[in-house]
């Protein structure tokens, strides 16, 4: 018993030294050396200032002014924002403030669920309002009815930094984008062939588009803000 | 549903066989003292720590000093990880605590010691909100490793109780840890974790990054040392994840391939030491008729979760989307999954992660559709024996085969046999004890947080409902008495206003009914399983007859595949029914 007390503490402290010093230690150094770009989260600057990482995804939105006040409206703490039409959108984020990479967490929306179904038909809406111009009309050639938007683009996402969109989320928005930058659409679509991953060893996951980088290559065409 | 889908299922299966036959040569060699290739580098580091921890390796200890040095070493554990959660701000000086976070409550930091010592590694807890990196890697990480270790040994003292010809030892605790860590867990973590950083995961020490964000809302990146942690989560089958989102944020998980390379990291050591069972019982056949008997329900569990996601829920067709496949798009059910993972990776990931005890998730399992959320359900009904957690799976699904051993005994009117050993009535008491305590720990539990004001005070109003919450609760309970720790996780046991633990509270109800859960349902299988293993070792082997009932051929499967099957259909399909299976047969919304 005594002989069991003692070797348990030994063994709990060389173990915690073996196994959560040592060897996180030896770890961060081999990739530090080996990998180092992706063991301090793929970083992205532009204009020397650091604009997020490459697998993380943000949101792509502008601060809403009030009218009167001329300041940003808050909600919670948080801006309100509205989506910006020059640039791809991500998925729907169950964070708060929406891509929070500080706070990630499920939506938790249940399958048979008024709110899942409030909540998604809300998405589909946005979705479709974003694809119409100031003057009512649609970007997408005969206009988007609910049954054509992704699932990608109506459902939450689960890290809600789901840094990728489907091909054809992406598609779809490449002709608001083409329009409102005067963009020609092909050159969209060539942008979007270049930033689609496929899927792992050819088989695994879905093909997805890195919205980050596709919406950093296009203000390199076009100019940003 | 399409053609790469069932094909990731039909090629995970084949690689995880092929992977797991020279893995399980290699388990073999380690727990019966043969060489193997790697020893020049561990024989010296071995003999120093038994030096250190003054243990003689070569003692053989009977089950009850087995059990004893097991649970010592276990409590002490426990003691060390809650003061480290208690005390987070106190190692501030080592510099790993960038965001300045606060010690966590005590009620939250009873249920997260609880949970990575019985290998659950339920969080009640956001990692990146809550914890520092050194809470992370000197208290989380290390009992990531050493809830492993106690489940393989016990596992291997099980195989030597029922093989063993050598009288009562089952082997020496101290012995089968270290070799566990140094010669098992260790250098598999090394290589994984590299791989996982080689595809993206991060390992860093840095403060959270401040990004100016493209269009300058701004945005904060968690950092941290990840990728170790993230490789022994996924090969102990602890689950825990570095992040709240666990396996779905980019940085634990970064993409598709890595996606399928966790789950292989999953399921190897279960797998292989199924195999190493019919290696150190001298009949392989052994190993290959219980690896059927799991391979049989797991793809049953994997494509039923796939058909039902790939179909879509009612709150999706509600809403009007259409959710086949189209050209570039995955269709189907993806709310609470992520897009490189798509239908069929979330689907398999779930599955790998519910029929083991790991419980990391790569998806919000409570927006999966009724049966899809019905499939992680009935794996935890089955009590983890379809491959399970590293070594717990195989020790509990030992019991059952000494059930089903039993059952078809009486069927053929002989005295059952087990490999030569009689299985005689105190075994069977033992078997049916180890076997029910985990069902039951979980049913009185969901009984009584559902009945209780307190109880249901955890649940999330805002978004579950009537079966929903029920759903939410029943699965806590039965994650954590199964020591899975996936969660339908709007079920909460912490309020948090703002990062860093200030301010915030347990809820203690909670946090203490679900601590008490995991670590009854952990030690007390254990026990029983250690119990029969002693057992079983000091009795005589008698050779086969032509009477002897064959435990190696499809016949055993079938009847062992109905036992677990039964087992668990009679002990929680009520409790099923109330939950997921209405979700699954409405299309009503509520």
């Amino acid at each position: 018993m005594k002989r069991d007390v003692i070797t348990s503490v030994i063994g709990i402290i060389v173990f915690t030294l073996f196994c959560g010093i040592v060897y996180p230690l030896f770890i961060t150094g081999v990739s530090q050396v080996a990998f180092a770009g992706n063991a301090n989260g793929q970083k992205i600057y532009a204009n020397g200032k650091l604009v997020g990482s490459k697998i993380i995804g943000q949101e792509f939105a502008d601060p809403v002014i009030n009218k009167k006040t001329g300041k940003v409206e808050m909600s919670d703490g948080n801006p309100v924002t509205t989506p910006d039409p020059r640039y791809f959108q991500t998925r729907p984020s169950g964070t708060t403030p929406p891509d929070n990479a500080a706070g990630t967490e499920f939506a938790n929306y249940g399958p048979n669920s008024i709110v899942t179904e409030a909540a998604i038909a809300a998405n589909i809406q946005a979705y479709i309002a974003l694809d119409k111009a100031r003057n009512g009309t649609p970007y997408y050639p005969g206009g988007l009815t609910p049954g054509k938007v992704p699932v990608d683009a109506a459902d939450t996402s689960a890290s809600g930094i789901d840094p990728d969109i489907s091909v054809r989320n992406a598609d779809i928005q490449a002709y608001r984008i083409a329009a409102v930058r005067h963009l020609p659409l092909s050159t969209v679509d060539k942008l979007i062939s270049q930033y689609t991953a496929g899927r792992g060893l050819g088989f695994s996951g879905e093909p997805g588009v890195d919205v980050l980088e596709i919406n950093l290559a296009l203000n390199r065409l076009t100019g940003g803000s | 549903m399409t053609v790469t889908g069932w094909l990731t299922i039909c090629l995970f299966v084949a690689l995880l066989t092929l992977f797991a036959l020279p893995v399980s040569r290699y388990l073999a060699a380690v727990y019966t003292g043969e060489r193997t290739f790697v020893d020049p580098l561990f024989r010296g580091p071995e003999q120093f720590l038994y030096r250190l921890l003054r243990v003689d390796p070569e003692h053989g200890q009977d089950w009850k000093q087995y059990a004893r040095s097991l649970i010592i070493f276990s409590l002490a554990g426990w003691l060390v990880l809650y003061l480290l959660l208690r005390t987070q701000t106190l190692w501030d000086f080592t510099g790993l605590n960038p965001m300045h976070y606060h010690s966590g409550t005590w009620d939250v930091s009873f249920n997260t010691a609880s949970s990575f010592l019985t290998n659950t590694n339920w969080q009640y807890y956001g990692g990146e909100t809550t914890m520092s990196y050194f809470t992370q890697m000197a208290g989380l990480t290390v009992q990531n490793f050493l809830s492993a270790g106690v489940g393989i040994v016990v596992a291997i003292a099980l195989i030597r109780g029922i093989v063993g010809r050598s009288g009562k030892s089952l082997g020496n605790f101290w012995q089968d840890m270290v070799r566990t860590i140094l010669w098992v867990l260790t250098p598999m973590s090394m290589v994984i974790a590299v791989v996982l950083v080689w595809q993206g995961s991060i390992q860093n020490f840095s403060h959270y990054l401040t990004a100016d964000g493209l269009t300058g809302l701004g945005q904060q990146i968690a950092m941290g040392p990840v990728a170790s942690q993230e490789a022994i989560k996924l090969l102990g089958t602890n689950g825990g994840g570095f992040f709240n989102a666990n396996s779905a944020h980019p940085f634990e998980n970064p993409t598709a391939f890595t996606n399928f390379f966790e789950m292989l990291v999953v399921l190897i050591i279960p797998a292989a030491l199924v195999f190493t069972y019919g290696r150190m019982a001298g009949n392989r056949r052994q190993g290959y008729a219980i690896f059927a008997t799991m391979m049989v329900m797991f793809l049953g569990a994997a494509s039923v979760a796939y058909v039902a996601e790939a179909h879509g829920s009612p709150a999706q067709h509600a809403a009007g989307l259409n959710t086949h496949v189209i050209d570039g798009s995955s269709g189907g059910n993806l709310e609470g999954k992520e897009q490189r993972f798509g239908i069929a990776g979330s689907a398999l990931f779930d599955t790998v992660t519910t029929v083991t005890s790991c419980g990391a998730v790569n998806s919000a399992i409570e927006s999966y559709t009724g049966i899809g959320g019905a499939v992680p359900f009935a794996n935890l009904s089955a009590s983890e024996v379809i491959f399970g957690g590293v070594g717990t799976g195989l020790y509990s699904i030992l019991l059952y085969v000494l059930l089903a051993v039993f059952l078809g005994g009486l069927m053929v009117g002989r005295t059952p046999e087990y490999l030569g050993k009689k299985i005689e009535a105190r075994e069977i008491k033992l078997v049916s004890l180890g076997i029910l305590i985990t069902p039951l720990t979980a049913l009185f539990a969901t009984a009584l947080a559902t009945a209780s004001k307190a109880g249901r005070a955890s649940i999330d109003t805002a978004i579950a409902h009537g079966p929903q919450a029920f759903s939410e609760t029943f699965y806590a309970y039965l994650s954590q008495a199964n020591n899975n720790g996936s969660a339908f996780a709007g079920y909460t046991g912490y309020i948090q206003p703002n990062a860093g633990n200030l301010g915030a509270h347990g809820i203690t109800f909670a946090d203490l009914l679900g601590g008490f859960d995991m670590l009854f349902a952990r030690y007390a299988p254990i026990l029983f399983a250690l119990a029969v293993a002693g057992s079983l070792a000091g009795k005589r082997v008698s050779p086969a007859g032509l009477g002897t009932m064959r435990t190696d051929n499809p016949t055993f499967v079938v009847l062992l595949i109905g036992v677990i099957v039964l087992i668990g259909a009679l002990t929680f399909f009520p409790a099923l029914l109330l939950g997921p299976i209405v979700q699954g047969l409405t299309g009503h919304l509520y």
